[in-house]
């Protein structure tokens, strides 16, 4: 029996246009199986809630290397939350002080994947994930 | 094992360089029957192939045979002289080092001043700006798209007030400054004429570089704003001002740095940054300028990455190109234009937030390749680019690495010490051979633009660091402290931007929005924007619209409404 595939929005929000990292996840979770949309540069919170919702995705991959994570974070959470899209899960991947992390956890993002994890990690905690 | 000394016929990839078939000497033959199969037998290599960082196949040992057909006096000549494998000044660093130039940027414009100010004081030779991703994107500090990115990544500068006061008692005129920015270059570049006028600075002397690489961004930075055929405009734009106004000045540093951090290989990183040369000195002649009039103002900025010899081979084989290209394909007469000047930073996309202090240790070993590879300048990161822009105490680490292999290391003491290597002189052929592969796809696909529109080059990237990934998630490639060698660590005091950046921005914008003569700007930026419409060369419009105190995002808005924007189709 085919299983529903888990969907995926990669996303970059702000101004900053290293896509790198936006890229290879979006590539690494497509080769684990997963139906991946990846919105491009630029996207505003709003673009990225929008999306999520026409997309009916199960998680949201947000890259971000720019130190606007404060700020985008929550204007996302929030957007998300009017949405009826509390289900979603919410993943950070990029440059966060850890000083920053329990903030944005708090502000409902499932997990904060800082630099030199693996592709590997990310595809088994979405896995788990979408189990529960 | 014997096999692998025999160079292997197959196919290759673009980028990729056979071998050749190798010829050893007898003496060779030899040493592989006698001394290296007993050797190989006791004792297995650690690998069944060795690769450079980015995959180019090393040989076990590299002889007279890997340079069939080689001869010093053509494939490297002699420094200062064609085709400037060995450098193109004869004393090199012997005569005058490089230019130590880090790269500071942050808060706001009195933020950074003191930093500049405080760099200068440490024996640093020159300067270069960061800018903030607003200014980058050329959206002033008050635009709503800004929120959250104020003086995050660089510094915010919205006019020629903020200008003004980054360089603040700095005298233009004995400074060398270097400003990275890019779709919004001809406006900031105005900005810094400006200031240089008002301090009194004769532009005619006047030293720096402007980064307006407007091509690597599509390819990789992504910093662009306006579609491909107006921003070559505005680049050319600036180049005929440069030949005009201030000859000393490098209006434009064509970039591999980004094309290399956004996943590259060394090979693309080469071909990439010498086609989209290129590419601005055809669209340059094309307006009419004279090929040896305005390519001696330009230059280039390369990635100094982990592999060591794969880095100092690619430095030797783009100047060995950029002489052939400049010649063959241009007819330029002059060896100022043949001559391939550039400035090297050290690998961001290198640096692990892990164990962090391992970071200057892989920052010296990258800017020894630079060095050796006959840079003009460089900027060497510091041990917490990780995490954030620099500290203080990490910056200063990081202009000290440069004085310590300036002084103490003794590398400097001769011209290029590794010339006549046989595996850097085979390496550099290698590299060479793959970059003309590259560049002569381009050409066929029309040059960089057509290219860069059919998303070739940012579809190999994109292949290569993918692959890159790949290797390390199966640690085929090692990054001591991310994929073994992991410890733990305690966290880094790292710079932490002031939240009130964006408020001082915003209440100064406002400020300056009442006190300036709104019709003045107004007319300055129509004058602008019907001159976008049309095909007069943009810098003096821009030029007054900046003394009128039009802001950053107001100037680049006039011609966004005759450019219009440009949107990537997103590769993955």
């Amino acid at each position: 029996m085919p299983e529903k595939k888990i969907r995926v929005l990669i996303a970059k929000p702000g101004l900053d246009g290293h896509d790198r990292g936006a890229k290879i996840i979006a590539r690494a979770l497509r080769d684990a199986g997963m139906e991946v949309i990846y919105t491009g540069l630029r996207q505003t919170p709003e673009m990225i809630a929008s999306a999520a919702v026409q997309e009916d995705v199960d998680v949201i991959g947000l890259s971000i290397l720019s130190g606007a994570h404060n700020t985008l974070c929550p204007q996302l959470m929030a957007l998300l939350h009017d949405k009826g899209m509390d289900d979603v899960t919410v993943l950070v991947g990029g440059i966060i002080p850890e000083a920053d992390i329990a903030a944005l956890k708090k502000a409902g993002i499932a997990e904060i994947f800082l630099p030199g994890t693996s592709t590997q990690d990310i595809v088994e905690f979405i896995n788990k994930r979408m189990i529960h | 094992m014997g096999d692998s000394l025999r160079g292997d016929t197959q196919i290759l990839a673009p980028g990729e360089t056979s071998p050749g078939s190798r010829d050893a000497s007898e003496r060779e033959k030899a040493w592989e029957k006698n001394t290296l199969q007993p050797m190989l037998e006791k004792s297995p290599e650690r690998q069944r192939e060795f690769t450079t960082l980015s995959d180019h196949k090393i040989r076990r040992l590299y002889t007279q045979a890997d340079l069939p057909n080689w001869n010093a006096d053509r494939n490297i000549g002699l420094p200062g002289e064609p085709p400037y494998a060995r450098g193109i000044h004869a004393t090199m660093h012997r005569g005058r080092l490089w230019t130590m130039r880090q790269f500071a940027g942050f808060g706001a414009a009195e933020d950074t001043n003191q930093r500049f100010r405080y760099l200068l004081s440490q024996g640093q030779t020159g300067l270069s700006t960061a800018f903030d991703l607003p200014t980058l994107m050329g959206y002033d500090s008050d635009h709503a798209l800004s929120e959250g990115e104020v003086g995050k990544c660089g510094v915010a500068i919205s006019s020629l007030a903020d200008m003004e006061v980054l360089f603040d008692q700095i005298p233009l005129a004995n400074v060398t400054t270097s400003m990275t920015i890019n779709s919004p270059a001809a406006v900031i570049w105005a900005m810094y004429l400006a200031v240089a006028e008002k301090q009194g600075a004769d532009w005619k002397k006047i030293s720096g570089t402007l980064q307006n690489d407007i091509l690597k961004e599509y390819i990789a930075q992504k910093e662009y704003i306006y579609p491909p055929e107006p921003s070559m405009r505005l680049v050319i734009d600036t180049f005929e001002f440069a030949v005009k106004n201030t000859p000393k000045f490098n209006p434009i540093s064509i970039s591999g740095y980004h094309i290399r951090e956004a996943g590259s290989t060394a090979i693309q990183e080469l071909a990439f940054t010498l086609r989209d040369g290129l590419e601005y000195v055809e669209w340059g002649m094309r307006r009419g300028l004279d090929v040896d009039q305005f390519v001696p103002q330009l230059s280039f900025f390369f990635n100094a990455h982990s592999d060591f010899f794969e880095e100092v081979a690619k430095y030797r084989a783009a100047r060995r190109i950029w002489h052939k290209a400049m010649v063959e394909r241009y007819g330029s007469k002059s060896p100022r234009s043949w001559a391939l000047r550039f400035h090297t930073q050290t690998a961001g996309c290198s640096l692990t937030a892990q164990q962090p202090y391992n970071n200057v240790v892989r920052t010296a070993l990258q800017a020894l390749a630079a060095v050796l590879g006959g840079t003009q300048s460089l900027h060497t990161n510091s041990l917490d680019e990780a995490w954030a822009l620099p500290t203080e105490f990490a910056a200063t680490i990081a202009l000290r690495t440069q004085q310590i292999i300036a002084h103490e290391t003794g590398v400097t003491n001769t011209v290029d010490p590794l010339g006549g290597s046989y595996f850097v002189e085979a390496l550099t052929n290698e590299i060479e051979r793959g970059a003309w592969d590259y560049i002569e796809r381009i050409d066929a696909m029309g040059g960089m633009v057509a290219a860069i529109e059919r998303g070739y080059p940012q579809r190999e990237i994109a292949e290569a660091s993918y692959r890159y990934q790949c290797e390390l998630d199966k640690k085929e490639k090692i990054m001591v402290g991310v994929n073994d060698f992991v410890s733990e660590e305690k966290q880094l005091d790292i710079l932490q931007i002031d939240d009130t950046v964006a408020h001082r921005q915003a209440e100064r914008l406002s400020k300056l929005r009442a006190e300036r003569s709104i019709d003045e700007v107004e007319r300055r930026l129509n004058a602008l924007r019907k001159a976008a419409e049309g095909k007069d060369n943009l810098m003096p419009y821009i030029f007054d619209a900046v003394k009128s105190y039009a802001t950053l995002g107001e100037i680049c808005d006039a011609m966004r409404v005759v450019f219009g924007t440009y949107e990537e189709v997103a590769i993955t």
